[in-house]
């Protein structure tokens, strides 16, 4: 708590002033569940990338590859696991 | 020499809004405000403002349109009454929260149910810890003054809240006056050119209105808006002095009358300070020593000038005309025996409810309450602190 600004230096209304800084709101540890892949099975389909509602997959664009996770924001909902088609993400408990 | 003319409250305050000549007016007609917006919409076709007229299906609409508009960088104005403000609850409070300076006239009307269509203040006293400054008029005048103020108050920098100008319904809103007017210029003048702050029609720097505010912050964020709210006191004061400049009308918070030797005071709010007036020359002459204290600014409440104004009163005899169904007292007297509770003397102090759904207030309505309250003063005994004028038992 003791980053967090105090009242008065708010902005009034509680209106945010700068764009996308939704970025800076780390939801990751939301999470109960998180996906690992395994990039072998991979057919870089980007179904995962697609469908991830909080833009948690890193893709490689370039070479157009699947590479992981932004662990940061994934919120564990488990959808890229459901979506994969050959079924190579696996939703494993947060701590292990 | 001031131009002066034949007005109710409504078209008092619907030529405010036309010399105000505001950017947007969403509003939703209902009795007893409907004569102002159909006034105001009467402007609109005739090409007289500038004004988009947003004819909306519902007063939640309304005050969603108003919102909207305002945090696009808007001058915005509405007007409701009564069951029309119950339907905006939820944006009224959405509007102060985002410090948004609309700008609303309320024809006091007591709330549904029954259903009834005449004046009480249960309408905006229900409003009243919505964020929104409120300012009551007496009369036709003090509605067309207090909403050229209003405009002021609530664009001012320091204060950037909504504001809403009630007049009591029926009495004030459909009773034609003599009212004094300002010429276009002079308002235009005295409410100054717009300046939004952090307008979302600011392509170069957008911003979020109303994001999700959690207990990390949502706390921070009312804190604030009390502090708004809290310092605006001053700032209605300097426009109130600022408009008697121009206008030969100065406002306070509070209007004090007879009040320099008075040892019996009265507490009212609206129209029925036209009525005290009348009745405290009536008892002066008979040698009573009464005055009247009028609330014009119930938010944020004055509590300084307040205490300042009663505390050297033997006996005070508030007049809510709201109920707060199991609270103790009307909300008026709740806030002003609430403010002397630290004073160093106080007067004994009476709640008489009155007037609820357009029931008339008389003099000897008034009388009575004075009576009784000087009665209590000299037998030290308080049977009744909360009672009732002109009810049949
Ligand atoms: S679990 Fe949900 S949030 Fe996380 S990467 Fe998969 S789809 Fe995105
Ligand atoms: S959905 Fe599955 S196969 Fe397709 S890119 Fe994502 S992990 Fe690879």
């Amino acid at each position: 708590m003791s980053q967090e600004k105090g009242w008065k230096e708010l902005v009034p209304g509680g209106i945010i002033v700068e764009a996308g800084n939704a970025k800076e709101y780390k939801t990751g540890d939301w999470r109960t569940e998180k996906p690992e892949v395994n990039l072998e099975g991979c057919i870089h389909c980007f179904f995962c990338w697609a469908y991830c509602p909080d833009s948690a997959v890193v893709v490689d664009s370039e070479n157009g590859k699947m590479v992981g996770f932004n662990y940061d924001y994934c919120k564990g909902c488990g959808i890229c696991a459901s979506i994969c088609p050959p079924k190579v993400i696996t939703m494993i408990p947060e701590e292990s | 020499m001031a131009k002066i003319m034949g007005f109710n409250g409504n078209a008092a305050v619907a030529y405010a809004m036309k010399q105000i000549n505001p950017d947007v007016v969403a509003a939703y007609p209902i009795t007893p405000q409907t004569d102002c917006v159909e006034r105001f919409a009467e402007y609109v076709s005739e090409g007289l403002v500038d004004t988009e007229f947003v004819t909306v299906e519902s007063e939640h609409s309304a005050m969603s349109a108003c919102v909207g508009a305002a945090a696009a960088g808007g001058r915005v104005m509405t007007a409701t009454a009564a069951n029309g403000l119950a339907l905006m609850w939820e944006i009224v409070y959405i509007a102060a929260s985002m410090r948004l300076p609309v700008v609303m006239m309320v024809a006091n009307r007591a709330l549904s149910g029954n259903i009834n269509i005449h004046c009480d203040h249960s309408d905006t006293m229900g409003a009243r810890d919505a964020g929104w400054i409120q300012l009551f008029s007496e009369n036709a005048q003090e509605a067309y003054d207090n909403l050229i103020q209003a405009v002021k108050i609530a664009e001012d920098m320091g204060v950037r809240l909504p504001v809403m100008v009630t007049q009591d319904g029926f009495i004030i809103s459909h009773e034609l006056e003599r009212v004094e007017i300002l010429e276009d210029q002079e308002v235009k003048q005295f409410v100054g050119p717009y300046q939004p702050r952090y307008p979302l029609l600011d392509l170069e720097h957008p911003v979020t209105y109303g994001p999700l505010d959690l207990f990390d912050y949502y706390f921070e964020h009312k804190r604030s808006q009390i502090e708004a709210i809290d310092c605006s006191l001053p700032v209605i004061e300097r426009v109130g002095q600022e408009f008697g400049k121009v206008s030969g009308r100065s406002y306070g918070l509070l209007e004090l009358y007879r009040m320099e030797d008075a040892e019996y005071g009265l507490v009212a709010l609206g129209s029925t300070c036209g009525t005290a007036k009348e009745t405290i020359d009536g008892l002066r002459e008979k040698g009573k020593k009464v005055g009247l204290i009028k609330i014009r600014c119930f938010r944020p409440f004055p509590k300084e000038a307040i205490v300042k104004a009663v505390s050297p009163l033997k006996g005070l005899a508030v007049l809510d005309r709201s109920a707060t169904f199991g609270g103790f007292g009307g909300p008026v007297f709740t806030e002003v025996r609430s403010a002397l509770y630290d004073a160093e003397s106080r007067p004994l102090t009476l709640d008489f409810i009155y007037g609820l759904g357009g029931r008339d207030i008389f003099q000897e309505d008034i009388a009575t309450a004075f009576s009784r309250i000087e009665e209590a003063v000299k037998t030290g005994r308080v049977e009744k602190p909360i009672d009732y004028l002109g009810l049949r038992e």
